[in-house]
């Protein structure tokens, strides 16, 4: 191997570390006006009228845009968004009116003068007060709204998708079961907190083409939402990326970019930036979905799971365009990493007058773990049996089952929970120190026909430009992206550099999220390396002769006549004979991957037998301790272990599995965002809304099993989410055993002292 | 009412009109082209846009332009260059210390800030100091095992460091 596995410096750090890195918010564009947004402060509410005579009379002020014009509903997988608000306000904080100004302030300024009156309607702050018979309901035009023919709303109702799982008999599971145990578990919202708040520029010219330069996970998502919003071709539509400060999930879809697009076709030919307030970003794109999840779980004597009965209210807020989506990823992994033969499911996406819930790392995981994994440590207990055993025994290996009924192979997940086991010297007792265990698994949640694709456009002199459009969050998509094609064309990694996406300019992608990069777009590269050096060998055929030829360390060789070569720089722009003659032409490889063979899950059994591309799964340790006084909770130590598959780059994987471990520890000890009998967010700031700094991070330990995924590229499958899928649990069960009480409602460091 | 004032950045003198409202970090931002300097909250909570001033750690979002006239101020781009890395710069490249980027500008600046003050400084020292300095990517494992291997790498070379 020349560079997977290796520790490749990320090709981005030299910029990152010396502050030339372009983020969108530090581009610079001539004559830039300045947009501001004016929110609703009404949770539910009917728009009686909007002034904004005012606003458009304050000098400087170049537009105001409100939901008038742009009626059409758009969204990801259930079209139930508007731009800015039409007749109704569904969350407090919902955009009503924008204005595009000179400068910040007098945008913000201009913003104070727009009058709205609401009638006041009842709102709904709980989805099990939602879905009550005389709930006020949110949507009433729920069924005609259009979706994905994978989801299930109920028009009259505040059910935007209602996912069904049925697997075997639970009736006779049950039956069949000697200890039976019924729960309910909650997960608060919680908010990404990207050090970046978003932040979008828009441009419209004359002839009706919008660009938008945004800070955003998904440019061609993107693309997609304005193009129906606005009634506009995507040819005439252009998305660009730079650098991202960090997404989460929260800058996935479109969310700033519906408000920047409209507020830039309002004044063409002068560029229109939006930069949310830090408070503003509380609110202003997604946050992670509350959870209210009720387990009933069946064991046998021989500790063996016969049965469960899952029903997940999911609090997914105003408008759940992405979030109907969590509601069945949720649903299709109600068994976890364990293999349960009998299972019933109902997985419900409820309207509430909450900001609009929507993807955050793990894509509904962390909410669904947390109550799996507490439920399954009270099942060990109740059997008296080992913790560790009881996982390893039910837990999903090769030819186990999953809860649609797919067969898996090639899972390493008994190694991780072996090697969680011995690291965190579980059985060795400490005194008043708790040790936990969780597990988990997680697949990317995507249509199945989901595609990524690469290019790659060799230069003169042999180096490569490598074209995809999967956003550099931070991740270090970049760095694996290269060292993939560098391994691929044996070339060294500063013989590649990697663009940032543009939708007019790099290719097709559908969206940097779900932990699909390195997977998905990661085998497009390949594919995109194969077809360049078939391109490369027909070039230098024609100097070489026909034979069979490999490329090695820059030169192209007959294979088995290292005598026989010629310099890759020498037939990258084509062949050119000894006679002055050219033949062939300059090399472009092109890639394109969509994972193949992926069937919808059945409608009223929630049954497929490979609804994903791939699974992953993993493994983590804590050890903590509380202060009997005070109730001060002590994590010191987190262990994991993941099956990557293959690691493609040691150090950005352990630091991206360290920095979701704390995203995890944040959610479990202090991560909520707390609600105001309005429906207002009362922690909007940093302040408020504690984040994990240095000094609440513990001992971090992490380790990589590598059964390898047969279709990814050198066998890598996705990791970046997993993280913090199974921390909080790991952590209540730890202070389980540490305290003798279990949790089951987060954060800890409130409910903890309940 | 603007006021032309000197600032001194980066061993550089800028002469600026500044409003007596404008904050530090625009002015660095909008009015110098510095945006290595970042903004993430605007209230003092996220540390992105420390800079050094007379050598401290200031958070640039809270502080008047106007009163840091004739003040040495350190923003990132001074820090080193790509031909003249800071020993903590390129610790923080070679720790896998840096993800997304947004925090490392003044996450660099504290550290700096710190081995100035203290060359030798525990872990927990490195913890204290980089306790207003949020990253929502790392988890501060390889930033602090960056700025510990720095302060060995300055220690060691005897002021290699500049």
């Amino acid at each position: 191997m020349r560079v997977i596995g290796r520790p490749v410096v990320r090709l981005d750090a030299l910029d990152k570390v010396t502050g030339a890195a372009k983020y969108v918010g530090d581009m610079k564009f001539p004559g830039v006006l300045h947009a501001a947004i004016l929110r609703s402060n009404c949770s539910h509410g009917r728009i009686k009228h909007i002034d904004t005579k005012d606003a458009l009379e304050l000098p400087g002020v170049h537009a105001v845009v409100t939901g008038e014009k742009y009626q059409k509903p758009t969204g990801l997988y259930l079209k139930d968004r508007t731009l800015f608000a039409v007749d109704k306000v569904r969350y407090y904080g919902e955009p009503v009116a924008g204005v595009v100004a000179e400068t910040p302030e007098l945008a913000k300024e201009a913003v104070r003068l727009i009058r709205v009156e609401y009638e006041q309607l009842p709102p709904v702050y709980d989805p099990l007060s939602a879905l009550a018979d005389g709930a006020p309901l949110l949507h009433e035009n729920l069924g005609n709204y259009e979706w994905a023919p994978v989801f299930f709303p109920k028009p009259g109702t505040n059910i935007s998708n209602h996912f069904k799982l049925r697997k075997g008999d639970v009736k006779q599971g049950f039956a069949e079961s000697h200890i039976i145990h019924e729960e309910t578990y909650c997960v608060p919202h919680i908010y990404h907190s990207p050090l970046e708040t978003h932040v979008a520029v828009g441009y419209a010219d004359n002839g009706g083409r919008l660009t938008v330069w945004s800070s955003c996970q998904s440019p061609f998502a993107v693309r997609k939402f304005l193009s129906t919003a606005l009634d506009i071709p995507l040819s005439k539509i252009r998305v660009i990326t730079g650098y991202v400060g960090g997404g989460f999930g929260g800058k996935a879809g479109a969310t700033i970019e519906g408000l920047v697009a409209p507020l830039a076709l309002a004044v063409p030919g002068r560029h229109v930036k939006l930069v949310y307030t830090r408070e503003e970003d509380f609110v202003g794109a997604y946050v992670r979905q509350g959870l209210v999840a009720r387990l009933k779980t069946g064991v046998g004597k021989d500790g063996r799971i016969r049965a469960q009965q899952c029903e997940l209210y999911w609090d997914a807020g105003a408008y759940t365009e992405y979030g109907a989506n969590i509601v069945r990823a949720a649903g299709y992994t109600s068994a976890g990493p364990y293999d349960i033969p009998n299972l019933w499911t109902d997985s419900y996406c409820v309207y509430t007058n909450h900001p609009s819930g929507g993807p955050m790392r793990g894509f509904g995981m962390p909410e669904l773990h947390w109550a799996l994994e507490l439920q399954m440590d009270t099942l060990a207990d109740k059997l008296g049996m080992d913790p560790v055993e009881f996982r390893l025994l039910n837990c999903l290996k090769d030819g186990g089952v999953t809860a649609t009924g797919e067969v898996v192979y090639g899972v390493g997940l008994t190694e991780c929970i072996k090697t969680v086991a011995e690291r965190i010297g579980w059985g060795d007792k400490k005194e008043g120190v708790g040790k936990g265990i969780a597990i988990m698994c997680k697949a990317p949640a995507m249509p199945t026909n989901a595609s990524s694709s690469a290019c790659l456009k060799f230069n003169e002199d042999g180096s490569v430009t490598l074209m995809t459009s999967a956003a550099e969050i931070g991740q270090g998509a970049m760095t694996a992206l290269a060292q993939i094609a560098a391994e691929e064309l044996s070339l060294p990694i500063e013989a590649i550099s990697v663009s940032c996406p543009d939708t007019a300019i790099t290719p097709y992608e559908w969206q940097t999220v779900a932990s699909r990069i390195t997977f998905s777009a990661g085998n497009a590269v390949v594919l995109a390396a194969q077809d360049a050096k078939r391109q490369i060998f027909q070039n230098a055929s024609y100097i070489l002769g026909d034979h069979e030829m490999e490329l090695v360390d820059g030169q192209v060789r007959v294979k088995g006549r290292p005598d026989l070569s010629v310099p890759l720089e020498s037939v990258v722009m084509g062949a050119f004979l000894p006679d002055g003659s050219a033949k062939g032409g300059p090399v472009f490889g092109r890639g394109t991957f969509t994972p193949e063979g992926l069937i919808n899950l059945d409608p009223e059994t929630g049954q497929s037998p490979r609804p994903v591309a791939f699974w992953t799964f993993g493994a983590q340790g804590a050890e903590v301790s509380a202060d009997p006084e005070t109730g001060k909770i002590t994590v010191h130590r987190l262990v994991a272990a993941f099956d990557v598959g293959r690691v493609i780059n040691p150090v950005t994987l352990e630091g991206q599995v360290e920095g979701g471990l704390v995203q995890g520890l944040g959610s479990a000890l202090f991560e909520e965002m707390v609600f105001g009998e309005d429906g207002q967010v009362l922690n909007n700031s940093f302040v408020d809304y504690k984040i994990p700094t240095s000094m609440d991070v513990p001992a971090i330990e992490t380790y990589f099993v590598e059964v390898a995924q047969q279709d990814g590229p050198w066998g890598a499958r996705g990791v970046g989410e997993l993280p913090m899928v199974p921390t909080a649990p790991a952590i209540a069960c730890a202070l389980k055993r540490a305290t003798g009480t279990l949790h089951r409602k987060l954060p800890l460091v409130r409910h903890g002292r309940d | 009412m603007k006021r032309a004032i000197i600032l001194v950045v980066n061993g550089t003198e800028h002469s600026v009109e500044v409003q007596p409202s404008d904050l530090l970090v625009d002015v660095l931002r909008d009015r110098l082209r510095l945006t290595g300097t970042k903004k993430g909250c605007g209230t003092g909570e996220c540390g992105a846009c420390t800079v050094l001033l007379d050598g401290k750690p200031v958070n640039s979002c809270l502080l008047l332009a106007i009163r840091c006239e004739g003040r040495q101020i350190t923003t990132i781009e001074g820090l080193g260059t790509p031909d003249s890395l800071h020993v903590l710069q390129k610790a923080f490249i070679d720790n896998g210390a840096v993800q997304c980027g947004f925090c490392a500008p003044g996450m660099l600046l504290s550290a700096k800030a710190l081995l100035d003050e203290n060359p030798a400084p525990s872990e927990m020292d490195i913890r204290q100091a980089l306790a207003g300095n949020i990253c929502r990517c790392t988890g501060y494992v390889k930033i602090v095992k960056a700025v510990s291997s720095a302060a060995r790498t300055m220690s060691g070379a005897e002021g290699g460091g500049r």
